[in-house]
């Protein structure tokens, strides 16, 4: 079991106002998964994807990932999780336009120990992987969307994370290349990667093998999909 | 997080906009500039004193004629002619039993147009000793000094500093002409050896007839304007000053200090009295360099705010990926020392381009300067710089490091 989830309870503190978020919700993801957490917005969906990343913590309930309790982490302990088992892709790229794409690939690993020399060649074979090592010197905002969210997919993969978090991935593209986006993350999932795919449209949640849907803070359904939709397929179209 | 990529980075803020960041850094600048200039002048200062002192001989002693406070200025400064000092004065302190006394040269002064053929110089004139040569520790250049005995019979001679040779004998050698002084006609016997300097006196420009005749045939008068005493070593110096006011007071039959009718002091205290002055406009000008360096660093402090705010997101991103609170401390105090170094080395080099300005203007003056840029001013430019980016820079780092990453992927 890589994640177990008991009970999870989020509440935000606003001056005197208590906004509870999430109101207890229960889950397990394997190794090798390929989830997607769907609801609409406020419905607690992102503030748990945080909680399960390390960005944020729990205020009650159990989150253990690989048995260890995450609740006792400090905020260092949790930096270091978030640079050793999580890659994350997000909505808006996130990426350093003053930086090159490779150096953008190389940034997660410039916290950890790894060397010059592993970091490009690493970087430059993920670059190759999802197709654009003809832009390594390239600065970012002379990419397309597209182009951008697969640098950031490399990003994400730098690390060798024990999971990929991918925050409404095809929020900002047009559909060919959002379809291209989910091809490499279905790719990636059959290479064996866990993927949790945050997003609020349904169509893409589909992507993944199983969907929780959040409403209100509260698991409202958790199901494995059963007409999984194919990136390939819509690639064809 | 890599040292070399906040380095980048921060270079990459100061070429962008490079109006924003001049002004930014103007203030580190100016106040690296006051430093290179406090250090590198003083001891350039010094060096010209020094150079000055060993000029005149800094084994000397000067005895002025009425009474001065210690370090005070002399009577003579203010223009009162006192006329108790005598050449029996000078020829008692030289037959004294001091073994320390190697020699004693003494001096009356005047000014006249000097009559050369037709061409008529304005130029002070010196009564000497012959002793003067061994004193003053100067060389003839041409002819020779006059004697002892020139000295003691109101020879009508004269020998003529360096500079002043060259103005009135353009063309040809001034030896055994004749110049009128006080419609006196004198034979040019010497010529001295230039000696350059002259922020204290230039012997250069000076003329120099015996004592005596100087006295009785041009003057009038058989008093001294002032007499030195060359003492052989700078540690007897402090000893022989007591001997000589000594001497003097049995002479003038003075019982107590206080009634002295001449002071004697040392080129040693000449030295302390400049270097007062020279350590008063260090002291202004290292307030200058302080307050600009505070100023710029409230100014670095200002624009690494101004950073942090543009950069929220990517803060954000680097904490996601797994930025410790102190990898983002390291990572703007990093950058905040790299623009104040780069501060720094520009006011380094301005600095070095002011004092080479200044050297160029002092030399022009025709004093003797030396163009030092010292290795510890530039050492302490980096380091001063470097401090105040550390100093300015961690209160910015410190806020970027507590923003909430959540947040911060928020932001627009």
């Amino acid at each position: 079991m890589l994640i177990s989830v008991k009970n999870l309870k989020k509440d935000f503190i606003n001056e005197d106002v208590v906004t509870p978020v999430l109101k207890g919700v229960t889950f397990d993801i394997n190794k090798g998964d390929f989830v997607s957490i769907m609801g609409p917005s406020g419905s607690g969906k992102s503030t748990l994807m945080h909680i399960l990343s390390f960005l944020d913590k729990p205020t009650g309930g159990i989150y253990e990932f690989e048995g260890r309790d995450v609740s006792k982490l400090d905020d260092d302990d949790l930096a270091e999780m978030r640079s050793k088992k999580v890659g994350f892709i997000f909505q808006s790229f996130n990426l350093l336009n003053r930086s090159t794409v490779l150096e953008n690939v190389m940034l997660p690993l410039s916290y950890t120990n790894v060397s010059a020399e592993e970091r490009i060649e690493k970087a430059k074979k993920l670059l190759d992987q999802v197709g654009l090592s003809h832009r390594l010197n390239y600065s970012p905002n002379k990419l397309s969307g597209g182009e951008k969210q697969r640098v950031a997919i490399a990003r994400a993969l730098v690390n060798d994370p024990e999971v990929i978090f991918a925050d409404e991935p095809t929020g900002n593209l047009d559909s060919k290349s959002g379809a291209q986006v989910m091809k490499i993350l279905q790719t990636l999932n059959g290479n064996g990667h866990t993927i949790i795919l945050v997003t609020h449209e349904k169509n893409t949640a589909e992507h993944a093998q199983r969907m929780i849907r959040i409403r209100d803070g509260l698991i409202i359904e958790d199901s494995i999909v059963s007409c999984r939709q194919r990136a390939e397929e819509d690639l064809v179209k | 997080m890599d040292f070399f990529e906040s380095v980048q980075t921060a270079w990459q803020m100061i070429t962008r906009n490079k109006l924003r960041s001049l002004l930014t850094m103007l203030g580190i600048i100016i106040g690296v500039t006051a430093v290179m200039i406090v250090l590198s002048v003083g001891e350039s200062v010094q060096a010209l004193i020094l150079n000055e002192i060993k000029a005149v001989g800094t084994n000397l002693i000067v005895v002025l004629p009425g009474y001065a406070e210690e370090n005070g200025p002399p009577a003579s400064a203010m223009g009162i002619v006192v006329t108790s000092l005598k050449y029996e004065d000078g020829e008692a302190i030289l037959n004294s039993n001091n073994p320390h006394i190697e020699a004693v040269s003494m001096y009356v002064k005047g000014s006249d147009v000097i009559t050369i053929a037709d061409k008529n110089i304005s130029a002070s004139f010196y009564g000497t000793t012959a002793s003067y040569i061994d004193v003053e520790n100067c060389e003839v250049e041409k002819g020779r000094f006059f004697t002892k005995d020139e000295e003691l019979g109101n020879a009508r001679v004269v020998v003529l500093g360096g500079k002043i040779a060259e103005e009135m004998f353009p063309d040809q050698d001034p030896l055994g002409n004749k110049i009128k002084i006080k419609k006196t006609n004198f034979t040019v016997i010497g010529v001295l050896k230039k000696k350059g300097g002259g922020l204290i006196q230039s012997q250069d420009n000076d003329l120099y007839v015996p004592i005596k005749t100087a006295q009785n045939v041009l003057l009038g008068i058989n008093h001294l304007s002032f007499l030195r005493v060359k003492v052989d070593a700078i540690e007897n110096i402090d000893s022989t000053m007591e001997d000589i006011k000594l001497i003097l007071r049995d002479r003038h039959n003075i019982q107590s200090a206080n009634e002295d009718d001449f002071n004697v002091r040392s080129t040693k205290q000449a030295i302390t009295s400049i270097s007062a002055i020279t350590d008063a406009l260090r002291f202004f000008l290292a307030a200058i360099a302080a307050i600009s360096l505070i100023v710029g660093g409230f100014g670095i402090m200002n624009i690494m705010l101004a950073t942090v705010q543009e950069r929220t997101k990517e803060i954000g991103l680097r904490k996601a990926i797994g930025a410790k609170n102190r990898n983002i401390v390291f990572q703007f105090l990093i950058e905040a020392m790299t623009i104040t170094f780069i501060s720094g080395i520009i006011g380094i080099v301005v600095g070095s381009l002011l004092l080479f300005l200044i050297a160029q203007i002092v030399i022009a003056y025709g004093l003797s300067w030396t163009y030092i840029v010292s290795p510890f001013s530039i050492m302490l430019g980096c380091l001063v710089s470097i401090g105040i980016g550390l100093i300015f820079g961690i209160a910015p780092a410190r806020k970027a490091s507590l923003l909430n990453p959540i947040e911060a992927l928020r932001y627009e």
